[in-house]
């Protein structure tokens, strides 16, 4: 399903979804994001596949965040998440640390329709210490000894949310080597994708496309969103705006400082693409 | 020119990948927020040792085609030889706390999180933690929360865990046997009093500690040349503050 534009597509996930989204280096739908906040957003639970990056600290700071689920939270060289810290802090947002791969393989379990699946490591660190829902059985394939091993249970997103460089006539949208996003979007209920363009065809019928290609089988609603991952890079299109990032470290410092960035980046551009 | 330090911890965790008394690194990882490894990693490789460097943060040509996904995996199967890890607070016993200071989850001094430190450090046959930073609030004696232990009790899976600790200071070995780092080498003008004084933790001085080796003239010659031309897309910001280099057209 084609819409009109990323506040349509911000207006499918209901207050209090479970949302999830690539981090800065994969292909975050940064026009979502600020889309979200525009519609004033309430109690998302961000799931960041792995970490979370820019799209999730700006969220949090609009006040449209209860949970966070993610191994980490940072913008990168210039670093830690100003909005998120001071969230963690204040009480306002519950904090659900977890490690990298255990978030694929939770994924992972969904894609497959299992209730949970195994993972090697963890065991002893305070991630687990803090995640009830994490189990630790006995390798019942083990041929000496005990072996201990992490169970981590099946997790389907109400919503993947990220950017790709285009969708096709049929609904099919590429993205190339990301295929985390693939991951994303199999797992979840639905996935909402904003893109560069539409092009004509179909890209599982073309050899060189189908590989890098989402099928619109998991593709709920796409919308056009031209340059929609900035500041985050788009594979080989536009490159990561560190400027950007950094004038936002700088600025989201204080909540003050925030919500002029958030007046003059998020709603002021609206406002002008309305007049337009 | 004189040698900076940069060029001096690149240098010596070169050293470090290239230990023959370590498992071999035919296949290395290095993350984003690592220039240092990653020159080291490159300088390995453009000295003609045959090494493959997966840089997971390179836009163009990132060696992986499954998504972030693909590393984990790989690592998983023990097809990762070598991995770097930090820390905001690394203790005695190698423990790793990339989450925060203070109660769960970091409501002291909230650091990014854990990253994939949680499982890498178990899978990885070898970690060379490296953490610029010398001091009694990084180099703590217990770390407040663990993202990774440096040890596991039997019976728990693990390959391997730290050879090293890197730091700003001096380079530490890590003996999993006891848990305890020993010193190894001293950075100019360190002494064993002055990295003891900046250190949270206690560790063993078993001789006397000679220095840490200067880059040699190829070394330098390599880092500022074609190391610097590799690490131009990746790194902009590392490459232009060390070498006063900005990308090539």
């Amino acid at each position: 399903m084609m819409l009109p534009s990323v506040d349509a597509l911000a207006a499918m996930v209901p207050d209090g979804a479970l949302v999830a989204m690539p981090p800065d280096n994969s292909l975050p739908s940064v026009a979502i994001a600020k889309a979200l906040i525009r519609k004033g957003a309430r109690n998302l639970r961000l799931l960041g596949v792995p970490v979370s990056g820019f799209a999730t600290d700006i969220l949090i700071g609009a006040g449209c965040v209860a949970e966070v689920e993610t191994s980490a939270v940072s913008l990168g060289e210039a670093g830690f998440a100003p909005r998120f810290s001071a969230a963690l802090k204040e009480g306002r947002i519950k904090v659900r640390d977890a490690t990298c791969p255990a978030i694929h393989t939770m994924l992972q379990a969904s894609e497959k329709g299992v209730p949970f699946m195994p993972l090697r490591g963890i065991i002893g660190s305070d991630i687990l210490a803090n995640r009830p829902d994490w189990k630790v059985v006995p390798n019942p394939f083990a041929e000496n000894g005990s072996d201990p091993i992490v169970l981590l249970p099946a997790k389907q997103p109400d919503f993947a949310l990220f950017h790709a460089a285009m969708a096709d006539s049929e609904g099919n949208v590429w993205l190339g080597r990301r295929r985390e996003c693939a991951t994303i979007a199999h797992a979840s209920k639905a996935a909402l994708v904003t893109v560069e363009r539409v092009v004509e065809g179909n890209f599982l019928e073309d050899e060189r496309l189908a590989s890098g290609a989402i099928s619109a089988t998991y593709v709920t609603a796409t919308a056009i969103a031209e340059r929609g991952a900035r500041p985050a890079a788009l594979l080989d299109e536009y490159g990561f705006d560190q400027a950007y990032v950094s004038d936002y470290a700088r600025a989201a410092k204080t909540e003050e400082g925030f919500r002029a960035w958030l007046d003059r980046e998020v709603f002021a551009g609206a406002q002008k693409v309305a007049a337009e | 020119m004189s040698i900076a330090l940069e060029e001096r911890l690149a240098a010596t965790l070169a050293r470090l990948i290239l230990d023959p008394s370590a498992p071999p690194a035919r296949h290395i990882a290095v993350g984003a927020a690592s220039p240092i490894p990653a020159a080291a990693c490159w300088l390995v490789r453009l000295m003609g040792h045959p090494v493959r460097l997966s840089l997971l943060h390179k836009r163009s040509g990132n060696p992986f085609t499954e998504g972030t996904r693909e590393l984990f995996d790989l690592t998983g199967q023990g097809r990762i030889d070598l991995f770097f890890l930090g820390g905001g607070q690394i203790d005695g016993q190698a423990n790793l706390n990339l989450v925060g200071t203070g109660d769960w989850p970091g409501m002291g001094v909230r650091f990014p999180g854990s990253f994939g430190s949680a499982f890498m450090y178990f899978m990885t046959p070898r970690t060379i933690l490296f953490r610029e930073e010398h001091s009694p609030r990084v180099l703590v004696e217990k770390v407040d929360n663990i993202s990774a232990p440096g040890v596991s009790p039997p019976g728990v899976f693990r390959r391997g865990t730290a050879q090293a600790l890197v730091t700003g200071k001096c380079v530490f070995r890590f003996h999993p046997d006891r848990a305890r780092f020993s010193l190894e080498s001293l950075h100019p003008s360190e002494t064993v009093d002055s990295v003891r004084a900046a250190t949270g933790f206690d560790f063993d001085v078993e001789a006397d500690i000679p220095a840490t080796p200067d880059p040699t003239e190829a070394e330098l010659a390599l880092l500022r040349g074609r190391v610097c031309d590799e690490m131009a897309e990746t790194y902009p910001e590392f490459c232009k503050r060390v070498w006063g280099r900005t990308r090539a057209a």
